[in-house]
C-alpha cells in the first residue's frame, strides 16, 4: 500500500481539500478491504479523525471577501445592515 | 373609398354615417397596431378603474382611453406632463362622433427608441454567434473563488453575500467594485472584468438591482457583452429583476434573474451539502473498518476450523486410552503378584507355627525362666529355693518363687 508510506501532514495543518481527499482515499482504501490490520486501524483512525477536522473547518467557516485593486487584494469592510 | 357610395343622392342618418367612418378606422391596420408618442394631459382616473387622458404634441392632440384590465397591467404610474409612447388601436366613440386610441400599453419615451437599439446590437450579435449555446461554459459544482462585479454600495452586493454567507461560507469573494449605471459603467465593468480575471476565480458574477431600462442600459453596451463573451472564467448575470432581459444575460455563461439568484447558482454545493458529505464519509468509513474485522474473524474461525480438524488431539485421546489401558493391566498384574506373596507367607507363617514352641505349651508344658535374667531353668540345679522365676504356659505367664 504506497499510501500508508506517504508522508503525513499533522490533521490540524490540513486544509478542508486535503483533509477530504485524504479521507476519501482512505475510505476506498479500507473499501478494498486490503492491508495489513494494524494498518488499517490506524488508517481508520486517521479517517475519523481527518473527518472530524472537516465538521470543525466548516463549522468554523467564514465567508471571506476581499477587494480586488489592481493586483492587489485589499480587505473589503462590508456596510453594517 | 367606395364610389358606389355616394353615387346616389341618398341621405344617410347620423349613426350610419359615424358607424361608416368607424368602419373606415377600424378596417386600416396601421390604425389597429400603433405606437403614439406625446405628453399626457388631462389625466382622468374615475372609480370605474378607467384611464382617460389626452395626448398631445405641438401641433395636435389625441383622446386616449386604456380600460381598467389593461390599466392595472401597467407598472408606470403616468402623470400630466409626462413624455410617454402608448400603443393601441384607433377607434370611434359613436356618441359623441370622436375618434380615440384605445390604448393598451404605456411606456415612458425612449424606450423604444432604446428597444430598437437592444433588438439591432442583439441580432448583430446573435449573428456574429457570442450568444451560442455552445459557447456557454458549465459552472464549476463547487468554485472555491468567486468574482463578484457590482455596486459597492447597492443592496444587490448585501444580497449577494449574505446568500453566499448562509449558503457557501468556505468561498473566498473577490469584489471588483463598478458603478453599475451611466456612461462611465460600461468601461468601468470591462476592466472590473478584466482585474478579476487576472486573479483566476472559479466564476464570476456580473450584478445589478433593478431598474428602469434606462438604469440596466450599461449591460447592454457592446463592449462588456464581448468582454463577458471572452472572459477566461464563466460569468453568471443577475441584472434587474425577473422580467429584465439584457445582453449582457445573453452573453453570460448563465442567466440569473436576480442578484441573489446569481449568488445561489455560484454556489451549487452548499454548507449543508458538504456536512452530508462527511457524515456519509463517516459512516463508510465505520462500515469498512467494520467488516474489516468481521472479514478477519471470518477468516480466522474457518482456519481454527481446519486446524481442529487437522490437530493431534484425536490420536493424544487414542494414546490416552492405550496408557489407561496399559495402567489397568500393570495394576491387576501386580495385584496378581501380591496375592501370590501373601498366600506363600500365610503358608510360611502357617509351617512357622507349627514349629513354635508355644504348641508344646498348648499341650500342657511350661516353660520357667530366671525373673531376672530371663535363663531357661531347665536343670533342677538351677532351681535355688527362694529364686523368683517366670513361668510361661500357652495362654500367658505368671510369677513364682522355687520353695524348695
Amino acid at each position: 500500500m504506497p499510501k500508508a508510506t506517504k508522508k503525513e501532514k499533522p490533521i490540524e495543518e490540513l486544509t478542508y481539500e486535503e483533509a477530504l481527499a485524504e479521507l476519501e482515499e482512505i475510505v476506498a482504501s479500507l473499501e478494498e478491504g486490503q492491508g495489513q490490520l494494524e494498518e488499517t486501524i490506524r488508517m481508520f483512525e486517521r479517517g475519523q479523525a481527518l473527518a472530524a477536522r472537516c465538521s470543525d473547518l466548516l463549522e468554523a467557516a467564514q465567508l471571506k471577501v476581499q477587494q480586488v485593486a489592481g493586483d492587489e487584494l485589499t480587505g473589503f469592510e462590508e456596510e453594517s445592515e | 373609398m367606395q364610389p358606389s357610395l355616394f353615387s346616389t343622392p341618398l341621405t344617410f342618418t347620423v349613426s350610419k354615417l359615424t358607424f361608416h367612418i368607424r368602419k373606415l378606422l377600424e378596417e386600416n391596420e396601421t390604425l389597429q397596431d400603433v405606437w403614439v408618442q406625446g405628453e399626457v394631459s388631462n389625466l382622468s382616473r374615475p372609480a370605474s378603474g378607467h384611464l382617460y387622458f389626452t395626448l398631445k404634441d405641438a401641433g395636435a392632440s389625441l383622446r386616449c382611453v386604456m380600460w381598467k384590465t389593461s390599466a392595472m397591467r401597467q407598472n408606470l404610474s403616468l402623470r400630466d406632463g409626462m413624455e410617454v409612447e402608448v400603443h393601441g388601436r384607433v377607434g370611434v366613440y359613436e356618441p359623441q362622433g370622436q375618434y380615440q386610441l384605445y390604448a393598451d400599453q404605456i411606456r415612458p419615451l425612449g424606450e423604444g427608441a432604446l428597444f430598437q437599439e437592444f433588438l439591432r446590437l442583439k441580432a448583430m450579435l446573435e449573428a456574429e454567434g457570442l450568444f451560442a449555446a455552445e459557447r456557454k461554459r458549465p459552472i464549476p459544482e463547487f468554485p472555491k473563488r468567486i468574482g463578484i462585479i457590482t455596486s459597492s454600495t447597492g443592496a444587490a452586493l448585501r444580497d449577494m453575500l449574505n446568500t453566499l454567507r448562509r449558503r457557501q461560507p468556505l468561498v473566498e469573494v473577490l469584489l471588483a467594485p463598478s458603478p453599475v449605471q451611466g456612461v462611465e459603467a460600461p468601461p468601468a465593468l470591462v476592466n472590473a472584468l478584466r482585474l478579476l480575471n487576472a486573479h483566476s476565480p472559479d466564476v464570476i458574477i456580473i450584478a445589478r438591482g433593478g431598474g428602469s431600462i434606462e438604469d440596466l442600459w450599461a449591460f447592454n453596451d457592446e463592449r462588456l457583452i464581448r468582454a463577458v463573451a471572452a472572459s477566461q472564467a464563466p460569468v453568471i448575470s443577475g441584472v434587474g429583476h425577473e422580467t429584465d432581459f439584457t445582453l449582457c444575460d445573453f452573453a453570460a455563461d448563465l442567466r440569473a434573474p436576480t442578484p441573489t439568484a446569481a449568488a445561489e447558482l455560484a454556489s451549487p454545493t452548499t454548507l449543508e451539502d458538504l456536512r452530508f458529505e462527511i457524515v456519509s464519509y463517516r459512516s463508510r468509513l465505520s462500515e469498512a473498518a467494520l467488516s474489516l474485522i468481521a472479514d478477519r474473524k471470518t477468516a480466522l474461525a474457518s482456519l481454527t476450523a481446519q486446524l481442529d480438524f487437522l490437530s493431534p488431539q484425536r490420536r493424544i485421546l487414542s494414546e490416552t486410552q492405550r496408557l489407561d489401558e496399559l495402567s489397568r493391566r500393570l495394576l491387576s498384574s501386580l495385584f496378581h503378584r501380591i496375592e501370590l506373596q501373601s498366600a506363600r507367607m500365610q503358608g510360611l507363617k502357617r509351617r512357622l507355627e507349627a514349629l513354635s514352641p508355644l504348641a508344646v505349651l498348648a499341650r500342657g508344658y511350661a516353660v520357667v525362666m530366671g525373673k531376672e535374667d530371663g535363663a531357661i531353668l531347665s536343670r533342677v540345679a538351677q532351681a535355688l529355693p527362694g529364686r523368683q522365676i517366670q513361668v510361661r504356659v500357652a495362654d500367658g505367664q505368671f510369677n513364682a518363687e522355687i520353695i524348695r
